[in-house]
């Protein structure tokens, strides 16, 4: 091998061929960066070789459509479509391959056209609802009896009494909704005691629905120019005690049942119900309940009761 | 002295009647009986609107397993099956008798002697305790008789005695010990063969040592029973803070005691044993506590099942002006009533009027992490803890924090010094948890 030096190994030999001191104190140091660089090296290559078969191994395929569904959505996580979150949602939906059956109420057929655009599917027809509260015992109509001093939580006060008004249904005014409403859309209103609802605000995402222990709260259709009528109670108490504790109570005589032309009112356990789906907003029921229960929302104000049945009379 | 080791606190005694003697209540015009007075099933109406009932005559059977039966507390009519408020806050089913008369059954033994002897066996004991429909008088209302049927290889070696009456206010054990004693410990006998022990013991605290001296000197004649003065504190009572005190044995969480060869039952109930198996008569009477500092006359009342509480409180000396709060039972673990047409119940120990001053709750300020309740909660529980889990709803890690072995003695609340409603927080979580549970074991 000396034999077939060149001069570049020559220099190599030289270089690393100590001669004097200086040089072989050199040639240590330049040793240990050798090694370390040597060792490390192979190191990282088995290690890159390893991470790279395990990654094979656990690769996870996500369908990059799920994103784009995530972007389209309001981000607000409020739970409303029956999913854990807006990402739930769009996984949901990708997996899913459909649109049916989903619907986003925060964002309404806004955000369910718009993702239907991106997937190239078509988006069912949503009607918007709203939260409404099916309680109408203000301070003046339910007159408290008793005075309630525990835990300000409606969910506490209903583990321990009726009411302080007495009425086992009504609304406790505590505000479990409000905590429980993410878009700031319910409020309880200082005079009346209850929760009033927004209907810019209010996506019908149904948390206070969930939160009311009483179940007073209910989605229905937001109607048309915000038009709504609803029995404004679910006291299942038979009409004597229902109206001694609240002026407005449903007292189940079913007078609205039998005027309603459409059959949308239905009495059980002494309280009526209108379903929304029937109900053609006609107020016939209105003005036939005796004790106010039934109310209308964002309706011209009725004409007067006395002049209709003189019409009537001279056709 | 003996007493448990964890936890307990020491409120003002207040016990103001201790020194009424009991007094027949008279009978009411209405008598509101409901149907569920004791844990467990509501019983079932076996009586219509129209039928006549005489005192004693079964008004409402229970059938589950956990369950008692309902008996009428006055003779007259039945008005109406309805439902009316009671002392949960909520209307619930109660039999409305109109009172005519006063005719007992002509089963029931109205002598006033004390029949010493006992004549039934221990199935028949236990069967008369079921059919007179005896629930624990101290305030769970824990049916008797379900007591007393021990389960396949467990053993009771030991009963023991309530006498403790640790809740602050309330003196009707106090009373039902001094001048029912000897019957109270005939009905202890009762229970003991009922329970196949021949052991007793009678627990009770060190403040009324004119009961302790009494049944001392009565119990020198029974064999088996013995009397042991309890230190003070609050809560003694508690079913297993007794145990821990008398026999020095602690209940596995989640578990009854007879897991650890006991039987607890109240002073109260024993009298109602001895009344049921000796003289025939089905609970539907019981002592009754009448006090708060504003009453002209707190006093001790033989009530009626059924009556409003309203008319203890006018054979009282009527509702004071200034009263805040009315409460059934006592002020540690009590419950405010709504209206004062509330009817007594089997549970029913007291009715306390708190004045306006006493009643309102300080404002509820921040946790500061004083870990007072800690120390205070004798089941070792973390109070301040489950209480903010409570609160925020979060049911399962409430849960794993054990609360459903909390007793609810209000131990926690009472040594707060930020005046946090750690109870009520406790209570719904024992209620919440407790439906979960249920729930979880129907699926």
């Amino acid at each position: 091998m000396i034999g077939v030096k060149s001069d570049l190994f020559q220099r190599f030999y030289n270089f690393v061929t100590p001669s004097n001191e200086y040089q072989k104190r050199r040639i240590i140091v330049n040793n240990v960066i050798l090694y370390a660089v040597v060792s490390l090296g192979a190191i990282s290559i088995a290690a890159a070789v390893i991470l790279y078969f395990i990654a094979q191994k656990f690769k996870v395929v996500e369908d990059p459509r799920i994103d784009v569904v995530n972007e389209i959505l309001p981000g607000a996580n409020c739970g409303g479509c029956g999913f854990a979150g807006c990402r739930s949602l769009a996984e949901a939906i990708v997996k899913a391959g459909t649109l049916e059956g989903f619907n986003c109420p925060a964002g309404g057929s806004d955000v369910m056209n718009k993702i239907g655009e991106a997937l190239g599917l078509q988006a069912e027809e949503s009607i918007p609802m709203i939260a409404v509260v099916r309680c109408n015992g203000s301070r003046t109509n339910a007159v408290a009896k008793v005075q309630y001093d525990g835990p300000s939580s409606c969910a506490f006060a209903h583990s321990l009494y009726a009411g302080e008004s007495g009425c086992p249904n009504g609304c406790l005014g505590l505000g479990d909704c409000v905590t429980a409403c993410t878009f700031d859309a319910i409020r309880i209103d200082e005079e009346t005691g209850l929760p009033v609802v927004s209907d810019e605000k209010c996506v019908a995402c149904g948390a206070c629905v969930k939160a009311c222990p009483r179940h007073i709260i209910e989605l229905r259709h937001k109607g048309k120019k915000d038009k709504r009528i609803f029995v404004s109670c679910v006291n299942t108490e038979k009409g004597a005690p229902a109206k001694k504790n609240c002026a407005v109570a449903c007292i189940g005589c079913g007078k609205c049942v039998k005027v309603c032309p459409f059959d949308a009112i239905t009495l059980t356990n002494n309280l009526a119900y209108i379903d929304y789906e029937k109900c053609k907003l006609c107020r016939k029921c209105v003005s036939e309940c005796p004790t106010g229960a039934i109310l209308e929302l964002n309706f011209p104000p009725q004409k007067p009761k006395e002049t209709a049945p003189v019409e009537s009379a001279t056709v | 002295m003996k007493t448990f080791s964890k936890g307990g606190v020491h409120p003002a005694e207040n016990k103001i009647a201790a020194n009424a003697p009991i007094e027949v209540m008279p009978i009411p015009k209405k008598a509101f009986i409901p149907v569920g007075q004791h844990l467990g099933a509501p019983a079932k109406p076996v009586v219509q609107k129209g039928d006549t009932v005489k005192v004693g005559t079964l008004l409402a059977k229970g059938e589950s397993f956990i369950s008692a039966h309902i008996h009428s507390s006055v003779s007259g009519k039945i008005e109406k099956i309805d439902h009316w408020m009671d002392t949960s806050g909520y209307k619930r089913q109660m039999i409305i008798v109109g009172v005519e008369g006063d005719e007992w059954e002509e089963s029931i033994d109205r002598t006033p002697e004390i029949v010493r002897e006992i004549t039934l066996s221990k199935p028949e004991i236990i069967a008369r305790i079921k059919e007179s429909g005896i629930v624990g008088l101290g305030g769970a209302t824990f049916p008797t008789h379900v007591k007393l049927m021990i389960p396949d290889g467990k053993k009771c070696d030991v009963l023991l005695i309530n006498g403790v009456e640790c809740e602050p206010y309330l003196t009707s054990d106090h009373r039902v010990m001094l001048e029912r004693g000897e019957e109270m410990l005939i009905g202890v006998s009762i229970l003991m063969k009922a329970l196949d022990t021949n052991k007793a013991m009678v627990g009770i605290e060190n403040n009324k040592p004119d009961a302790i001296a009494h049944l001392t000197s009565l119990a020198a004649e029974f064999s088996g029973i013995t009397i042991h003065p309890l230190q003070i504190k609050y809560p003694q009572g508690a079913e297993k803070q007794l145990i821990k005190a008398l026999i020095n044995r602690e209940v596995p969480s989640g578990k009854l005691p007879i897991e650890v060869g006991a039987v607890v039952n109240n002073s109260g109930t024993a009298l109602a044993v001895y009344e049921a198996v000796q003289k025939n008569k089905p609970l539907f009477e019981r002592v009754v506590t009448v006090t708060g500092k504003s009453l002209a006359k707190p006093a001790n009342l033989l009530t009626r099942i059924g009556t409003p509480i309203g008319e203890l409180l006018e054979k009282a000396g009527g509702l004071p002006e200034n009263s805040g709060k009315i409460i059934s039972g006592g002020p540690m673990m009590g419950k405010a009533l709504t209206q004062t047409d509330i009817p007594v119940s089997k549970g029913t120990s007291g009715i306390l009027v708190l004045p306006e001053e006493d009643s309102t709750r300080p404002e509820t300020l921040t946790c500061i992490r004083c870990a007072k309740c800690v120390q205070a909660c004798p089941m070792g529980l973390m109070p301040y803890h489950i209480a903010l889990l409570a609160a925020h709803q979060k049911w399962e890690e409430t849960e794993k924090s054990h609360v459903m072995d909390c007793i609810e003695c209000g131990s926690c609340q009472f040594v707060c010094p930020s005046a946090r409603p750690l109870l009520d927080y406790m209570r719904v979580g024992k209620q919440t948890v407790g439906l979960i549970i249920r729930n979880r074991g129907k699926k």
